[in-house]
Formats: structure tokens, C-alpha cells, sequence
């Protein structure tokens, strides 16, 4: 049995027939073939699947993608507009907060979600943001300060445009 | 238009070599394009799926694949019986013991392979492993190593001809046992303890996983797979699959962590190949979250017990007997003639009197392995135990811990020093960086504090570790693994444009080694690291040499890549002799120039010598065109890095649970090539050390179910339970590595636990009189321990 389901990923219309049970994330990776959005847990507690729906961060591997028919999803791949990276994508390089990058993309999601809605946290409250993910690598301390790069770097640039 | 690759950097953030260099894979990374093993995907490629036991230990009675061949996206069903008949029912770990890769007649741990699915996607495969029907006979398990050896214990390895009990290998031994007693007979303060570092997991953000793609028409096989040593890996499945090591391809693209997860070969690796060897197509396994915390490589699960004794307040012996738990298999990571790997390291940092050290191994039902989580081979559990016992000595003799590690410190005029279990220390000055964490954590004033605040009530703690490590494995003449010599090639190719390609044997898992290689070749050579492209992870296109673990990348592929930069500076300035119509002796280099002593401004840069090289105008006598080199780098020692950390914790009065309030760790690694790199090494490693101490840990119930079979009970820290670590440095070049480098890695893996323990232990001994606790210092453990229950780790 399979489902039709639609939904718009990172700005285009998508529509396919799947199976009811399929998860998202598989529907991003395997369907759309955008491979950005990884899996490392399946049990919700890694974050690397982490993408946007209706823009709140949310764990693709924790939701069938027949329940995101209708909405907006955005992956990891929407973040960099013709050619002009998002200044959170920005950060994490500045800052070194991403060494083997698998958890980097989940990461970028959460935080870019975090700076949507609150542009300058604090230290704590960027730690808390990104509780929900687990990376091996950086030991989270470069990833605080990636984010705040990225909130310096908005909060100067809309200065500047302001 | 801002892009990564023309971010605006001020001039002094780019320098030519070593500096803090911004990486140059964070491109692809930060925009979701990395490739890594799950995002192969080949023409007509099937997956695989394995179905596991769910028993510790049981015989096999029957498996029926009927009902699951009968599915309609189901290709194949493989099990022991289908792999006898290609000689692939068992494989060779990497300690010279044999796995079996599905089983046959018995299943030896929970989560062992018992049959491999192959189906048109992965939810089918999945979907008909519910379909085979296995019927077990369970057998009684051991799970507890002190109970292996029982004489009644079941024996596990029935398969192995002439094996009578539980024991691994033999008893290995290290230093001098008389030597020892005398010192213990001489002493005037002894104390002992029983300690456990429990078996965790390193449990890598990316699973294990392969794409395995036989042509049936060439004889060819095409591997992908994220593995740590794809050269050893080759030259394993050369003998395990009979064909020639030229047929088989192995690419490791990005590789999502391995931390020493992924150094061994596993049975899923083998049943893919088997799978594409018979089927004629792509094959791909991927391991979920669960198979890799039950399945593949653990670490650690020592079970020490150890004396430690001083005289005139210096430290002067230590005598260690440890059980070491490998599991069912015994595929434990380390050099053949080190069957307990360099635990024999525990002697420390400091000037003993002598030390005895006694490891047996045994066989439980338990998941195989122990690799070696982010660590050189057991150096983790020595200097855990040694730190852990330095800390109970000066408990014992109501010394400060940092006054008595002081005293006992080999002295800088010592090196190179010769420790009692055998190793030469090379180079170390190690008060001076514990008095670097002193003043950096304020040692005087956290103790002050800590004395407050015991008046009111809150219970804190400052622990001290100090490790010295032994990295970069290692010289020819001592070391090796099945056989391979631990050497590491680099093949540097200068084009005609003066942009330089490196090839490689390490395999970044994150490390940054393409920036890090790239600065290298930029310091010896001049040119700037943009131009230098760093190939690895493709057998076809780098040298041979044994991958990364063990902290080897810098100590060895490192040297290697400055050997072979020199080699090819040494090659240009014949062609610039020619060039500039003088002799090569008088000619002077700087960076990216050689020229005339006494008339600096007649010279040749480095791109004009490579014009030159490849050009139609004539060569040196005898010197054949073109601008390449090639290196095997022998490491003739292996580097000590060392490094003190201090930890100082809370811990709730109520709930028992720790919280890292800070962390102070200061490295000497030597020279560090891009200082940010290795601030971020070592930032990781001590998140690790975190999890270790705290929280990580895989138990099993008497039945052998591991308790901790998802990151739901495998618990790793996040962003909460890390605190703003505190970094410091003292550099002490390592007297023989030609950059003076030695290697950073693991370090904060080895040095945080012991750290942290101490801490919680500083923070109960007064008040609760708490003198031990095993990892994890999780609150239940912890309040336990507050209770005078203390109770080790199942």
C-alpha cells in the first residue's frame, strides 16, 4: 500500500507516492535524494536528523513524512541562498564547531531556529538550545561560540542596513 | 558575496604553515554535502540486514529462512551453512584470534550475527529478518570476568581446538616482580584498591556500515566503507576473500567519527562482500544505533586491583593485576607483541623505584573487541589507575595530591628516562605544566573555597590527573599489527603550477587532516596550503600505511609528510643550482626560496623550480625531470605527550548528582601545527572523558542482555553536563620528530576520567568518607557510595 503525499522542501512543491510507515528523514535522504539531513540514533535522542517544519526544529526521524503532507519542510540545504551562506553556516566555520561534520547539519537547523527566535541568547540558553543534540566531536564549546558569532555578526549587519 | 572560501581573514590569520588555519573540509560540511557511507548510492544496489541473537549464549538448533526467502523484495538469505561453503563461516580479529562471522553452531554473545538479508531496500530487509525463525537452546552465561576462570564456568570457545577454559591469552607481564616486592618491603605507606574501568563504547555519530561492489566481468571488488585503516583492511580481506590486493578497492569518503569504533573488520563487512561476490550487485550494510552498542568494537572493561606504595614521601611502587574482559571473540585492538596493549604505561610520570604489572585476558559472552576508545592502546585504563591510586596514596598519607605527584615527577634532567616497565620517556617537563593548571584554575583559592563551603553544607571537589601518553605506534623493530609494520607513506607530487597533491595512508575521521597536512607541506615548502590538496581514503590513489588511531596521525603520517616535503626541497634546489648557474651548497632556503648566500635577491621560488622540473630545459647530471617524492616513515620512538588537568565538581548534598563546574587541561603535545585544531581535539576528548566518568557505560544483567542498547540508556553528554573547558599549554618539542610534534588526540580522553573521579572522591571523603567509586559516578552510584554502598559496575 502506499500514500501520495506533498509537501513544499526548502521552497519547491514535492509529491510522491510512498509507503504510510516511511519516516521523514528517510523520505528527505532516500526520495529527494538530499543527503545533507543524517540519522545516528533512531530514537530521537542524537539530533543529526534534526530539520524545519512550519520552522520549529524537529527530529525527522521521529515523524512519518505522510504527517508532513501539506507542510513546509527545510533541510539543511536551504540554508545557503545563491551562493550566500547563512551566517550560522558561516560561524560554525569561523569558530571551528564542526570537526567530522555529521552532526553539523542537525546542529546548523537548531541553532539557526534558536537565532530566529531569540537573536542574542545567552551562553546558557545556546546550551540548552542545543541539548537535544548530541555531537562526539567539538565537546559543544566552539558551537556556543559559533552561535554567538552568527547573532554578532546579524545583529551588526541589520546595524549596518538599519 | 560571502562564501567560505573568500570570507574576509585579516592577512596574520593566514599564515603559510602552522597557524590557526580555518579548515579547508568545512565547506562541504557546513553545507550539508559531505559524503558519507550511507549516502553511497550505486546502480542496482540491494541492502543488507542482520539478524542477531538474542541470547548470550546458546546453541543453535535449527534456522529456518523459508518464510523470509518467500518475501517478495527478498534476494537472499545467508547464513553459517551458505558461508562454509566459500570458507568465510569464521574470520581473523585483529588479535590473531577467529570470529565466527554468522554463527553456526552456537551464539556467543547477545547481538551476534546469526543471518545476513539481502533485499531490494532497507525496510524489506528489515522487514524479513521478523521472518526467519531461529530455534536457540540457551546455555548458562558468563558475564562477570572475575568469574571466568571458575572452574565450573562454562567453557565459550568450544570451537577453538585445545581451549580447556576461559582465558583469552596468557597471563602477559611487565616490569620486575622482585624488584617490586622490595620496595613495597621497603616502604613506609602502602595502600590498595580494587578498581573497575568499565566497558563503554565508542559510539561514533555515524554506525559501522560498507558498499560492497564486486564485478563479476573483472575480478574487481569496490569498497566503501568509513574505516580508520583502509590499508589494513585490505590486505585482510586480500587473504580472507584469496584475491590479489590491486583487485580490491577500498574508499573511505567522510567518515562521521570513529574514535576506534572503527579499526576492526566486521561480520557485517564480510557478509556484504560475500553478498555482492555471489549476487553480482551492490551491496550496502549499515549498522543501526543499537547493532553498534551491542555488536561492534567496546572499550576498556579492566577489572585492576592495585597496590601503591611510597617511602620519605615519594611515590616508589606499584604492583597491578588486571582481568581483561575481550568478549566472546578476542579482537582487541593493539601491536601483536602487546597483547594488553601499553597498559604497561602505568607507571606514569614519575620516578619509581620499580612497578610489576600482570594482565590476564579472558573470554566472557560478551560482545568481542576491546578497541581502544579514542585511546593508544589501554594507555586510557593505565593512567586511569595510576592517577585513581596516586590520589588514594596521598588520602593515605594526608598529603595535597598535587604537593605528592610534585615530589614523585620525573625531573626534566632525567630524559630520555627509562621507566620500570621498559619505555623511554623522551623529553618532559612536567611541574611546570601542573603549575601551569595551578594557576590557571587558582588551586589555592578553589581549596579555600572548598573548605567554605564544607563549613556550609556543599559538597565540593577538585581532582588532579597528570598522564604521560605513548603515541604514534610505532618503530618496526618493536611493534606491529597482524604482521604490518606501523610505518605510514606520504607521496608528494609538485605540479608544473607549483600546486603541490599529498597522498596520504592516515584517514581523517574528523581530525582535520586535510588543513593540518596541507599546513605542512606549506611550512617545508612554501607553498600556500590552498594549493596543497590532501588525498587519502582511496587505497588506489595513497601510499601504504596503517590509518589513524592511537593518535598516529601527526607522530607518523605527520613525519612522514615533512620527510617527503624535504625530500622534494632537497630535489629543487639541484634544479635551482642548475637555474641560478652555482652549486647547491651555496644556496640558502626560505620559505618557498632557494638562493645565493651573500646575493639573497639572485634566487628561484619554488613554483619557477617546478616549471623548470617539468620543462624542456635541462635537468641536473643525473637527475631525472619532474618534482615528486615518496616516504615510508619508521617512527623511531614512539612521542610522550603529557598534560595536567584539574577537575573541580559539585556535587548535590540531595540528589547526589555531579556537575563539572570547571575543567582545567593544560597539553604539552609539543609543536602544534594548527593550535586550532588542537584545541578542538582536545575540547572533544574531554567531553568524552565526561561521558566516561559520568555517564557512559554498557552493563548486562546475569543473563548477559546489555542493559545500555540505545543512546536512551547509553547515555552521552550534551552541551548540559560539558562545562566552558579551560585550556593551557607548555610546549616541549619531541626531541625526535622532525617537527617536534607528538600528537594530541586521545589525550584528553586518557587524562579527563581520573580527573573527574578524583574530584567526586575529594568532594565525599571528608564528609561521607568515601575513598572509592568506579565510573560512572552516575547519581544512583554516587548516592550509593554516600550511603557506604558503594558497589562496582555490572
Amino acid at each position: 500500500m502506499t500514500i501520495n503525499v506533498s509537501m513544499t522542501v526548502n521552497g519547491t512543491q514535492v509529491s510522491h507516492e510512498i509507503e504510510p510507515r516511511m519516516l521523514l528523514v528517510h523520505f528527505i535522504r532516500e526520495t529527494l535524494e538530499l543527503t545533507g539531513t543524517h540519522w545516528g540514533c533512531d530514537t530521537s535522542n542524537c539530533g543529526a536528523c534534526v530539520v524545519r517544519i512550519d520552522g520549529q526544529p524537529v527530529k525527522s526521524c521521529t515523524i512519518l513524512a505522510a504527517m508532513c503532507d501539506g507542510h513546509e519542510v527545510a533541510t539543511v540545504e536551504s540554508l545557503e541562498v545563491d551562493g550566500q551562506l547563512d551566517p550560522i553556516q558561516m560561524g560554525f566555520h569561523e569558530r571551528h564547531a564542526l570537526q567530522c561534520g555529521f552532526c553539523t547539519p542537525g546542529m546548523l537547523m537548531t541553532t539557526r531556529a534558536l537565532l530566529d527566535e531569540n537573536p542574542d541568547p545567552t551562553d546558557h540558553e545556546i546550551r540548552v538550545a542545543i541539548s537535544g543534540a548530541i555531537c562526539r566531536c567539538t565537546g559543544y564549546k566552539n558551537i556556543v561560540s559559533a552561535v554567538r558569532w552568527a547573532a554578532e555578526h546579524e545583529a551588526a549587519t541589520a546595524n549596518r542596513e538599519g | 558575496m560571502a562564501t567560505v572560501e573568500n570570507l574576509p581573514s585579516p592577512s596574520s590569520e593566514r599564515p603559510i604553515g602552522f597557524g590557526r588555519l580555518k579548515r579547508k573540509e568545512d565547506a562541504r560540511f557546513i553545507r550539508g554535502q559531505g559524503t558519507y557511507l550511507d549516502d553511497i548510492r550505486l546502480p542496482g544496489m540491494v541492502h543488507g540486514a542482520i539478524l542477531r541473537s538474542p541470547y548470550a549464549h546458546a546453541r543453535i538448533v535449527s534456522i529456518d529462512t523459508s518464510r523470509a526467502l518467500a518475501h517478495p523484495n527478498v534476494a537472499a538469505v545467508v547464513t553459517a551453512k551458505d558461508l562454509e561453503t566459500l570458507g568465510l563461516a569464521w574470520m581473523p580479529t585483529i588479535s590473531y584470534d577467529t570470529q565466527a562471522v554468522l554463527a553456526g553452531d552456537k551464539v556467543r554473545f547477545q547481538g551476534q550475527e546469526v543471518a545476513f538479508v539481502i533485499a531490494t531496500d532497507e525496510y524489506s530487509a528489515n522487514d524479513a529478518l521478523q521472518l526467519i525463525d531461529v530455534e536457540y537452546e540457551p546455555l548458562p552465561a558468563i558475564v562477570n570476568a572475575r568469574k571466568a576462570l571458575d572452574p565450573d564456568a562454562p567453557l565459550i570457545r568450544d570451537d577453538k581446538a585445545g581451549q580447556r577454559d576461559n582465558l583469552a591469552s596468557p597471563t602477559w607481564e611487565a616490569g620486575d616482580e622482585e624488584a617490586t616486592n622490595k620496595a613495597f618491603a621497603e616502604a613506609d605507606t602502602v595502600v590498595s584498591r580494587d578498581i573497575i574501568y568499565p566497558r563503554c563504547h565508542p559510539a561514533p555519530l555515524e554506525t559501522c556500515g560498507i558498499v560492497a561492489d564486486f564485478d563479476p566481468k573483472t575480478g574487481q571488488l569496490n569498497i566503501w566503507n568509513g574505516n580508520q585503516a583502509p590499508h589494513a583492511h585490505r590486505t585482510v580481506y586480500a587473504h580472507v576473500a584469496g584475491l590479489a590486493e590491486h583487485m580490491i578497492r577500498i574508499r573511505c569518503s567522510d567518515i562521521g567519527g570513529g574514535f576506534g569504533n572503527k579499526v576492526p573488520v566486521y561480520p557485517g563487512y564480510v557478509c556484504a562482500i560475500a553478498g555482492s561476490i555471489v549476487a553480482g550487485v551492490p551491496v550496502k550494510w549499515i549498522e543501526n544505533r543499537t547493532e553498534n552498542l551491542v555488536s561492534t568494537g567496546f572499550a576498556r572493561d579492566y577489572v585492576m586491583r592495585a597496590e601503591m606504595c611510597s617511602k620519605d614521601g615519594k611515590i616508589t611502587g606499584l604492583r597491578v593485576d588486571v582481568i581483561a574482559d575481550h568478549g566472546a571473540f578476542d579482537s582487541t585492538a593493539q601491536p601483536t607483541k602487546f597483547p594488553a596493549g601499553f597498559f604497561h604505561i602505568v607507571c606514569g610520570s614519575y620516578d619509581l623505584q620499580a612497578s610489576h604489572v600482570k594482565v590476564k585476558a579472558v573470554y566472557t559472552n560478551k560482545a568481542p573487541g576491546g578497541v581502544a576508545y579514542r585511546c593508544s592502546f589501554r594507555i586510557t585504563e593505565a593512567v586511569y589507575l595510576v592517577e585513581r591510586m596516586v590520589d588514594a596514596l596521598a588520602l593515605e598519607m594526608k598529603a595535597d595530591p598535587i604537593d605528592l605527584r610534585m615530589r614523585s615527577f620525573i625531573a626534566p634532567g632525567q630524559f630520555p628516562y627509562e621507566t620500570t616497565t621498559g619505555w623511554t620517556y623522551d623529553s618532559g617537563n612536567y611541574a611546570e605544566t601542573m603549575k601551569v593548571a595551578m594557576d590557571i584554575a587558582g588551586y589555592d583559592d578553589l581549596r579555600r573555597e572548598q573548605r567554605e563551603k564544607r563549613d556550609r553544607g556543599e559538597l565540593m571537589g577538585i581532582g588532579v590527573a597528570f598522564f604521560t601518553e605513548g603515541v604514534g605506534a610505532g618503530p618496526r623493530k618493536h611493534m606491529d599489527i597482524l604482521g604490518l609494520a606501523m610505518n605510514d607513506g606520504a607521496d608528494l607530487r609538485v605540479h608544473p603550477s607549483g600546486k603541490a597533491v599529498v597522498s596520504i595512508s592516515a584517514q581523517t575521521q574528523g581530525q582535520g587532516h586535510e588543513t593540518t597536512f596541507a599546513q605542512i607541506v606549506a611550512e617545508e615548502l612554501g607553498i600556500p596550503p590552498e594549493d596543497i590538496e590532501v588525498r587519502h581514503g582511496d587505497t588506489d590513489k595513497s601510499p601504504y600505511g596503517l590509518g589513524t588511531y592511537g593518535s598516529r596521525s601527526t607522530p607518523v603520517s605527520g613525519a612522514a609528510v615533512a620527510v617527503v616535503s624535504r625530500k622534494v626541497r632537497d630535489r629543487a634546489r639541484l634544479i635551482a643550482a642548475t637555474m641560478l648557474e652555482t652549486r647547491p651548497e651555496d644556496l640558502a632556503w626560505e620559505k618557498g626560496r632557494w638562493y645565493v648566500k651573500g646575493d639573497p635577491e639572485k634566487g628561484a621560488m619554488i613554483e619557477d623550480i617546478a616549471v623548470r622540473a617539468y620543462s624542456g630545459e635541462p635537468m641536473p647530471e643525473g637527475m631525472e625531470g619532474g618534482l615528486d617524492a615518496q616516504v615510508i616513515y619508521d617512527p623511531p620512538n614512539l612521542t610522550y605527550p603529557y598534560g595536567a588537568y584539574i577537575a573541580v565538581v559539585d556535587v548535590d548534598p540531595d540528589t547526589a548528582q555531579v556537575t563539572i563546574r570547571r575543567f582545567i587541561a593544560v597539553d604539552d603535545c609539543g609543536v602544534r601545527i594548527n593550535p586550532m585544531i588542537v584545541d578542538g581535539q582536545i575540547h572533544g576528548g574531554l567531553a568524552e572523558g565526561v561521558g566516561i566518568a559520568l555517564m557512559e557505560l554498557l552493563s548486562f544483567d546475569e543473563e548477559g542482555n546489555c542493559l545500555n542498547s540505545s543512546f536512551m540508556d547509553y547515555l552521552i553528554p550534551t552541551a548540559l553536563e560539558c562545562p566552558d573547558f579551560e585550556l593551557g599549554e607548555t610546549v616541549t618539542p619531541c626531541p625526535h620528530h622532525p617537527l617536534g610534534a607528538k600528537g594530541v588526540g586521545e589525550s584528553p580522553n586518557v587524562g579527563s576520567p581520573p580527573a573527574i573521579v578524583n574530584a567526586v572522591i575529594d568532594a565525599l571523603h571528608e564528609t561521607h568518607g568515601v575513598d572509592h567509586i568506579d565510573m560512572p559516578c552516575t547519581p544512583a552510584r554516587v548516592w550509593a557510595a554516600m550511603q557506604g554502598r558503594a558497589e562496582p559496575p555490572q
